[in-house]
């Protein structure tokens, strides 16, 4: 077991980072799923993150009362600015959410109680990986669950055409809005854990590029499964530590990522129905 | 005081408008939101500045070269990537994550190439003349900036309204199928828009980097952001909505920083537009949205 304790006194934070990445994938998949493209879910976690890390060194809450506050308060955001936003919809949508996103960082810029640009320092190192391995496999089989349920199908009904969906006696608006919450509340307890293994957090953390960062995890990933964009989340945590070597050109792979995956992968990486074709065949080649 | 702050925003505001007015052109000929804008951007100042500190190249070459140098980049974007999005009719959200890419890459070779840190002008290079209108102080840049800005949209607004290839834009801009049906090239338009915002883009870098004097692999972001806060203002793929809202951004936010405080100012664009989206989504001089089943 020794080797395993080097590994993980090394590795316990970049596999934290791992399942906190896969949590914020699946909370975009789960806006996506209905059809919504939010750029909103980096302002979530980052609420999420400072409500919890507040709670918890100000006023000393119990752990999960903590991450229950940290998930329920940008869900509570979320169900406010949701229903005047979600009223818009495909690149208009991305473009609110995302301005909502930057009014969110300059907020927590500017507040005194967030520490400003310097951020919270001394966030008690609480998460354990039990804790994230719990949350993430309820959130999966919930996901699971709610993918089969007649919410997943109303989902997947406005997804694919909104109006049909519309006609066939779905409350597309209230679908969207609670896609949205659930979206923001995933996001949140993302944030909220990833605070208390992080020791310190910042208004840069949530911004832009950790937007299009969570976005890229569900696109490469896949959405057509739950397991798409947990595994675009791992690739895209891990990739930058194997390319450590390109020092300042390290980012660019994963633009490259990006557009390739976009350009030959439009399903990206984890499309069950191409995989089993291509071993389908292989078979066949054998026979 | 408040002349030497009008000035200010009249300098900023030309290039946003600039700058705005080539990403609301790709949104309105090509439908693509064009997420690298920013980046291109940033390009553009890095090749002036890389014209005029190693080749030694006078002000005005390196900012044609700058032109050129975005542009390039533009076209070869629309070629390699927009172009094959096209041709298998992807969802119209594929664009613009690839776009997303592009940004990231650009930005990720510019500090590879140049560092994180931040590059100047040299001084002697910048036209240096200063003098008094009344009590404000004129710097011969901020003139040069504003006069290059207004002229380049003019020769934009002219071509668009009055030329062969202006009305063929605004064909496409219609409907690029029926503009194709007119015989009109499509293909090769798109690829002349694409050249021609992206060296409208690097051009403002190039402007934005003389007036700050300082150039960073990262200034393309901020811009990115106030070119989407400008062209949802305007309306998107609105070229005078473009140019009016760009104006507008240059004196809300030096007139927010110089009477709120410095960080506001930034809040007070995005809070306009998050506001915008809501009130009246299709912008201020938007006409109504038409919904397409």
């Amino acid at each position: 077991m020794e080797w395993f304790n080097d590994f993980w006194s090394t590795y316990s934070t970049l596999v934290f980072t791992v399942g906190v990445h896969a949590l914020l994938a699946l909370s975009i998949w789960l806006t996506l799923s209905c059809g919504l493209l939010s750029l909103a879910n980096a302002a979530f976690m980052g609420v999420g993150a400072y409500v919890a890390a507040l709670l918890t060194v100000n006023l000393e809450w119990s752990f999960p009362a903590v991450l229950l506050a940290g998930a329920v308060t940008p869900a509570l955001v979320a169900l406010l600015i949701g229903a005047p936003v979600l009223r818009l919809s495909g690149v208009y949508l991305a473009m609110a959410t995302l301005a909502f996103g930057e009014v969110v960082r300059i907020t927590i810029l500017n507040l005194e109680i967030t520490g400003g640009p310097e951020g919270l320092n001394g966030i008690p190192l609480i998460t354990e990986g039990w804790h994230i391995v719990l949350i993430l496999a309820v959130t999966i089989y919930s996901l699971a669950r709610l993918r089969r349920s007649k919410i997943g199908r109303a989902f997947e009904a406005i997804k694919e055409d909104e109006i049909a969906a519309r006609l066939m006696g779905i409350n597309v608006d209230r679908y969207k809005l609670l896609a949205f919450t659930l979206g923001a509340f995933i996001a949140g307890l993302a944030g909220a854990l990833n605070a208390h293994f992080t020791f310190f957090i910042s208004p840069r953390e949530y911004g832009f590029e950790n937007a299009v960062d969570i976005l890229t995890m569900a696109v490469l990933g896949g959405t057509t499964t739950l397991i798409g964009p947990m595994l675009g989340g791992t690739i895209l945590t891990l990739l930058p530590e194997l390319l450590r070597s390109l020092h300042d050109f390290r980012s660019l792979v994963n633009g490259a990522v990006l557009i390739l995956v976009v350009l030959f992968l439009p399903k990206g990486i984890w499309e069950p129905r191409r995989i089993r074709a291509f071993f389908g065949r292989n078979k066949g080649d054998q026979a | 005081m408040l002349e030497q702050q009008l000035l200010n925003a009249l300098t900023l505001g030309s290039v946003y408008a600039l700058f705005a007015l080539g990403f609301t052109l790709v949104f309105g000929v090509l439908a693509v939101i064009n997420l690298a804008h920013g980046a291109v951007f940033m390009v553009g100042s890095y090749a002036a500045l890389a014209m005029v500190s190693h080749l030694n190249a006078p002000l005005w070459v390196a900012m044609l070269g700058a032109m050129l140098g975005s542009g390039i980049v533009g076209l070869l974007v629309d070629v390699l990537i927009l172009k094959p999005l096209r041709a298998r009719n992807a969802p119209h959200l594929a664009p613009m994550i690839a776009t997303i890419g592009v940004g990231i890459m650009l930005t990720s070779s510019a500090q590879g190439l140049f560092g994180a840190e931040v590059l100047r002008f040299p001084e002697d290079i910048l036209p240096a003349g200063e003098f008094l209108v009344g009590d404000v102080h004129v710097r011969a840049l901020e003139i040069a900036i504003v006069a290059i800005a207004f002229l380049l949209m003019a020769v934009l607004f002219v071509t668009l309204k009055r030329t062969q290839l202006g009305r063929a834009l605004r064909a496409i801009a219609e409907s690029p199928k029926a503009a194709y049906l007119l015989g009109i090239n499509v293909e090769g338009l798109f690829h002349v828009t694409s050249f021609v915002t992206a060296a409208l883009g690097g051009i403002a870098g190039v402007l934005i980097g003389l007036n700050f004097n300082a150039i960073t692999p990262q200034m393309g972001q901020p811009m990115l952001h106030k070119g989407i806060a400008v062209i949802i203002l305007g309306g998107m793929g609105d070229i005078r909505g473009a140019l009016i809202g760009g104006l507008f951004l240059g004196f809300a936010e030096v007139i927010s920083k110089a009477y709120l405080s410095s960080q506001m100012g930034d809040a007070v664009a995005f809070g306009l537009l998050f506001l915008i989206l809501l009130v009246r989504p299709s912008g201020l001089f938007g006409r109504k949205l038409e919904r397409k089943a």
